[in-house]
């Protein structure tokens, strides 16, 4: 009897403890942010990893993205932070990923599928595989096609320069009483694209930064003149000290501003928060003297070095790299992919809104115009000590603490600072 | 009901407690008698002490450390040895008074718009907390209501506080709103300098005003009223009896309150950092948000030139402290 009754607490235990086999699985933290609807679809997709994989838990900690600017880069100098992260500051950051190479199930996958993008998420010389891009980015403007419309306004064409945008924008807010005739995020890689479309570039032979010049001086000046005459949104930049970003989408989306110089990225947002309250257009990235560029860039998903688990983490990576997730994941976010296998035109992108398919086949037309200059920045270890040196003193220059003169000579003592 | 109408949560807990007491009072006496009275004092004295070194000491030590090192890296044996580079930096000046003459300027911005704020904030605070006081002491209606309509944005996280009159002092807020009602033009409340300074200013005043108020109003009570009945037989006017029994009786609250407002105002940084960034450009960027830019937020972080500005900022500190100390002193001793 005795025996029976122990035959049978053993086997409880037993299938308790099988039952409950995710209290044994091996957790994985990954740290996420959003910009449009991105968050649920990657707990979609995560969910159903783990019902197929019960001995990992992939816990998705949705954080703002001042979290993953701020935040996570203190955790990881620590030497802490999750697993796996999605980030913007790729390469500046890089020596936190982790080589994921010996514990992938198909390095060469990886490498066909993201080689091209691999540079952007390693050290400098480095052949490791650090993670992937969730999507390729490429900054932009947007237009707002009923306020055009009802100022009677023609939209400028594909070719039209900033100077034509400007001034058609100055036009409408005129007409239709707004605040101002464009508005461009508050951040150095935002107005990056259209320092290149002057001639800028950043990057000197050996690497180093160049010192700022006369590309990035002529449309800095014109952005701060531009302020000055009540034409540029004046409230994003000069509302912040420092190099913290702002974006100016609300004031897009409220219809304060016809013009909108952000990326991508937005169409998501844009799509959901503006509904059907007014048409919209992707414009590309307006030209400059030099080029009509924007800046490609993107998020990526990487792995972090610090993890305890990086077979876990390997395996969870490697269902989100695969082409079938990465397909579903783009279609239903509205992002262009950076799969190579994967073209942008092949997906059937998940809205029935031709102005949001006519904006992402805007953005895949756009990509094509990128410069040179502007697409040697992802890769280039040094970019976000300029962008920060940018956003910092040209606000300054906005609010008329600093005169332009001034504001080039501490940019570009500021990155020297931080480079050296 | 007749069983709760006697009881008391006093009553319940009696029991236990003395229980408690009997079994903690057999080691103490037994730590008594080999320790004596000296080791019982290291023996209540330890635990905070503890506590105290490894939140206040510690850190301290460890930012003196920063000071001193280089790099980016976070932990201390990965940090080079630099010695006063980061506070030669700090202190590289041509003239302290133009900050574009420094090679930090924003930090020597930082530091005379510490000082405007200060000078500005700390007058207004203690004013209104004065009179707030004066007439919260009075025979008013409501007294007890209007007392805790001023105390109660003390209770509000900065956070809150920053919002809320973000929202209200924004291009499309309330307080626009109401000047578009009456045909006036609207104000950019946060984004030029001379209205966001005393946004910040004020703002800042509205959320702290209710706990100087408390302590001005805790020292008017103290004031025997006899010494105004006295003075009212004598004929003395309202006004000669606040500046000779009023003002003389209240001055060591009126120590207090300067001095914690001092203090307060050279920290300054969660409500203005929600309510204007810094902004416009830098005119409300203060020293507290300074150090944390450079030390956390900014792209790329520096916690070496970040930790010797706080070490200037906490000596700062220490002189007002020992001023309050000393000034408290010398009060005692007139």
């Amino acid at each position: 009897m005795k025996n029976k009754i122990r035959q049978n607490i053993l086997a409880a235990v037993i299938s308790t403890t099988m039952l409950s086999g995710g209290a044994f699985a091996e957790d994985v933290r990954m740290m996420w942010y959003s910009d449009g609807v991105e968050g649920e679809v990657m707990s979609d997709l995560l969910d159903r990893f783990m019902k197929k994989n019960p001995d990992i838990n992939v816990i998705l900690d949705n954080v703002a993205y001042q979290v993953i600017q701020e935040q996570l880069p203190i955790a990881l100098e620590a030497g802490n932070g999750p697993d796996i992260a999605r980030v913007t500051n790729i390469k500046a950051q890089a020596k936190h990923w982790l080589d994921l190479t010996p514990h992938l199930s198909n390095a060469e996958y990886w490498r066909k599928s993201f080689g091209d993008k691999a540079d952007w998420m390693r050290p400098d010389g480095s052949n490791a595989i650090t993670g992937f891009m969730t999507q390729l980015t490429l900054t932009g403007g947007y237009a707002n096609k009923t306020l055009f419309e009802q100022a009677n306004v023609p939209l400028p064409g594909a070719k039209a320069t900033w100077d034509e945008w400007v001034d058609a924008s100055a036009k409408v807010a005129a007409n239709q009483q707004l605040v101002a005739a464009f508005a461009v995020d508050r951040s150095g890689h935002r107005i990056s694209g259209p320092n290149v479309s002057f001639g800028a570039n950043y990057i000197a032979a050996d690497g180093k930064p160049n010192s700022v010049d006369e590309g990035t001086k002529a449309f800095v000046k014109k952005l701060v003149d531009w302020t000055n005459e009540g034409k540029h949104y004046r409230d994003v930049w000069v509302s912040a000290a420092g190099s913290s970003y702002r974006s100016a989408a609300e004031e897009f989306i409220n219809a304060q501003v016809p013009f909108y110089y952000s990326g991508s990225w937005q169409i998501s947002n844009l799509a959901t928060k503006i509904g059907d309250d007014f048409d919209w257009v992707a414009t590309g990235s307006p030209c400059g003297t030099a080029a009509c560029s924007g800046l490609a860039g993107g998020a990526a998903l990487v792995a972090i070095k610090y993890t305890k688990h990086p077979k876990a983490v390997a395996r969870v990576m490697d269902y989100l790299a695969s082409a079938e997730v990465v397909k579903e994941f783009s279609e239903r976010t509205l992002f262009i992919p950076a799969h190579t296998g994967l073209s942008g035109r092949d997906l059937n992108f998940d809205t029935k809104s031709e102005q949001v398919k006519a904006a992402l086949s805007g953005f895949m037309d756009a990509s094509a115009n990128v410069a040179p200059n502007a697409l040697a920045l992802p890769a280039w270890k040094y970019a976000s000590a300029y962008y920060g040196a940018l956003a910092t003193r040209t606000s300054q220059a906005m609010a008329g603490e600093l005169t332009l003169d001034q504001a080039f000579s501490r940019m570009d003592s500021d990155i020297a600072e931080k480079v050296k | 009901m007749a069983l709760f109408k006697n009881f008391s949560i006093g009553a319940a807990l009696a029991v236990p407690i003395s229980y408690l007491a009997n079994a903690v009072d057999v080691p103490l006496r037994w730590w008594q008698r080999v320790a004596g009275q000296g080791g019982m004092i290291s023996f209540f004295l330890i635990p905070n002490m503890l506590i105290f070194a490894m939140f206040v000491i510690v850190p301290l030590a460890i930012n003196i450390v920063y000071s001193v090192t280089g790099g980016t890296e976070l932990f201390l044996t990965e940090r080079s040895y630099v010695g006063t580079e980061h506070f030669d930096r700090l202190l590289d000046c041509s003239e302290y008074t133009d900050p574009n003459s420094c090679r930090e300027d924003l930090f020597w911005i930082a530091i005379w718009n510490t000082v405007k704020f200060v000078f500005t904030q700390v007058s207004i605070m203690v004013l209104i907390a004065m009179i707030t006081a004066l007439i919260l002491n009075g025979k008013i209606r409501a007294r007890g209501f209007w007392r805790a309509v001023f105390f109660f944005p003390v209770l509000l996280s900065p956070v809150v506080v920053g919002l809320i009159w973000q929202w209200m002092l924004q291009r499309q807020g309330v307080f626009n709103f109401f000047l578009f009602q009456f045909d006036m033009e609207s104000i950019n409340w946060l984004t030029e300098r001379s209205w966001a300074f005393g946004a910040a200013v004020g703002v800042s005043v509205w959320a702290h005003v209710g706990f100087y108020v408390l302590i001005l109003l805790a020292g008017l009570q103290a004031i025997p009223k006899d010494l105004y009945e006295a003075a009212e037989m004598d004929g003395t006017k309202p006004g000669r009896a606040f500046w000779r029994i009023t003002l003389p009786l209240l001055w060591p609250n009126l120590l207090v309150v300067i001095v914690l407002a001092l203090i307060r105002a050279v920290q300054i940084f969660d409500e203005v950092y929600v309510l204007t960034g810094g902004g416009p450009g830098t005119s409300n960027l203060y020293l507290t948000q300074y150090i944390y830019e450079v030390g956390f937020a900014s792209i790329l972080r520096n916690p070496g030139v970040a930790s010797a500005a706080s070490l200037i900022m906490a000596l700062v500190l220490v002189v007002l402290t020992l001023a309050q100390l000393g000034l408290t002193r010398w009060r005692d001793k007139q």
